[in-house]
């Protein structure tokens, strides 16, 4: 019997699955209703609501301090980003200008959570493809990251450090010896990540070719992040629209064209080096100055709307503030990088399989309480 | 032709990763190994900006350093601090001063951000860095910061 006559003879129908609210690959509550021929991917709708904390409307509640906060609970990986995202819109507001300090301190930070959040998207990854290896050696290296943001923010993921205008307190005085440290040490473990994940050939035949994203597509759906620039969509805020000390520091803006799964993991590999020569560049020579510009105890901003872009390790967060004036705003929303990529998902999980739809959501890097806040 | 050279780059490729790994399990170098928090429970210092829970210090003789201004429970944003403050007269001057009666700060709500720290202009809480704090009950996590008796430091004024 032909292919041919087996189908006549053998009816198909599709049919849902759920996968998750609880599926270990969705790192989180995301629901996908899956509509499936066999094995084959029919239809991916996803389902958002699970861990909505309404954070937007937190925000219309709290004064212009307190809402940095609750932006550590959005995308948790990257809190610190998310915080100079809410500082410098309301800077933005208020007109300062924070001192080349901050600026600088700011960036370092910044690169650092990116490094952090690249470590566990990587180890994350090779668990979801079935390298659990891959999961250990992140954690260990992402550990002392963590001790940096402990030791100098009392915090290791929801930090906090950032109030309007400034930092809290200035940096711990081991904190340059530590990130050196870390840097020197790092630098020897992103081979063996190449080692033991990368250079791997069950993991080509697994993410080569595997959910392609073309550029077209991705500027079309508001695709940002490495997930864009796998594309080759030059996004980078950080290049494009600099803001802290961006502009001082040379960087490539990494940019592949496969678009697909593999690109999408090189993008990222290929940003812990450009983070580390960020960082580099910029450790030696903290400038002296103050370490938080005088604000007024209850901020006010000026009545008007307010919009800062940002560069988080999932792509570009907006924050846009509408003020009428008082201690409180208007209106607060965020353009998180999630939602936006996560939009893509169904227009290039069409007829793939199950398991290639787990290895794109792991490049995709999805932090579910970012998409959903 | 294709099939066998898959096997030998699928067995290169995994001797590759193996000797990584192999190469830490023969020399289990120091570092290798992550912290082993129960057993070095002794040992164990946190970092001195650790946020572990909000306290009030007391010197040798009950005496604090709040005023009741009420900076903190207004920088709160969820309303972790509560204080149940007084007027009492004070005996030198005759004149209603402010007086904290109580100090009640609630741990299971408490996210951690600081501002309250930040807001206190006589640094009367700080941060305590112990973090075992799973209590079977929950309302133990509502504590009363300032203790029984005690009274503000001479000279403090907000």
């Amino acid at each position: 019997m032909t292919d041919q006559q087996l189908k006549n003879k053998i009816k198909t129908e599709e049919y849902f699955i759920n996968m998750g609210p609880q599926h270990p690959a969705a790192h989180g509550v995301l629901r996908l209703i899956l509509t499936i021929d066999g094995e084959i991917i029919k239809n991916v709708e996803p389902d958002l609501g699970y861990i909505h904390r309404s954070i937007e409307k937190m925000c219309e509640r709290d004064s212009y301090q307190q809402i940095v906060h609750l932006t550590d609970r959005m995308d948790y990986l990257s809190s610190h980003i998310n915080n100079v995202a809410v500082c410098l819109a309301v800077e933005k507001g208020l007109e300062i200008e924070v001192s080349d300090r901050v600026k600088v301190i700011r960036t370092i930070i910044d690169e650092l959570t990116r490094i952090a959040s690249h470590c566990l998207w990587w180890g994350v990854m090779g668990m979801d493809l079935g390298a659990l290896t891959s999961y250990f050696y992140a954690f260990r290296d992402r550990e002392m990251i963590n001790d940096i943001f402990e030791e100098t923010c009392g915090a290791r993921l929801t930090m906090n450090y950032n109030v309007p205008g400034g930092l809290m307190f200035d940096i711990h005085p081991n904190f340059v010896k530590r990130t050196k440290d870390f840097i020197a040490e790092f630098k020897t473990k992103i081979p063996e990540y190449n080692l033991l994940l990368t250079d791997n050939v069950i993991f080509h035949k697994r993410t080569k070719g595997v959910g392609i994203l073309t550029r077209e597509d991705a500027i079309s759906f508001g695709v940002s992040g490495p997930t864009a620039r796998g594309s080759g969509f030059s996004s980078d805020v950080r290049k494009h629209h600099p803001y802290n000390a961006y502009d001082r520091v040379d960087f490539k803006e990494i940019l592949f064209t496969e678009g697909d799964t593999f690109a999408r993991y090189q993008v990222r590999m290929m940003e812990l080096w450009e983070s580390i020569s960020i960082i580099e560049q910029l450790i030696d020579n903290i400038p002296e100055g103050e370490t938080k510009a005088a604000t007024k105890a209850v901020i006010k901003l000026p009545k008007g709307e307010f919009y800062q872009r940002v560069e988080t390790a999932r792509g570009e967060l907006g924050v846009y503030i509408n003020s009428t004036g008082n201690k409180n705003p208007y209106r607060v929303k965020f353009r998180s990088p999630g939602f936006s990529n996560l939009s893509v998902l169904n227009h290039i999980s069409k007829d793939v399989k199950i398991a290639d739809l787990v290895a794109t959501m792991a490049s995709f890097d999805f932090v579910i309480p970012d998409i959903d806040r | 032709m294709s099939y066998f050279s898959d096997i030998y780059k699928g067995i290169k490729t995994l001797l590759t990763g193996m000797s990584v790994t192999g190469g830490y399990f023969i020399h289990a170098r120091k570092g290798a190994l992550t912290q082993e928090y129960p057993d070095n429970r002794e040992t164990l210092k946190m970092f001195d900006r650790f946020r572990g829970e909000v306290v009030m210090p007391h010197t040798a003789d009950n005496r604090h350093r709040c005023t009741g201004c009420q900076s903190c429970e207004i920088a709160c944003p969820n309303g972790s601090i509560e204080i149940i403050w007084d007027r009492a007269v004070d005996p030198e001057t005759g004149k209603k001063k402010k007086k904290i009666d109580k100090h009640i700060y609630h741990l299971s709500m408490c996210t951690m951000c600081g501002l309250c720290i930040e807001a206190c202009p006589t640094d009367a809480i700080v941060w305590a860095q112990n973090f075992e704090n799973s209590v079977y009950d929950r309302s133990k996590l509502t504590k009363i910061l300032n203790q029984p008796g005690s009274s503000v430091l001479d000279g403090i004024e907000d």
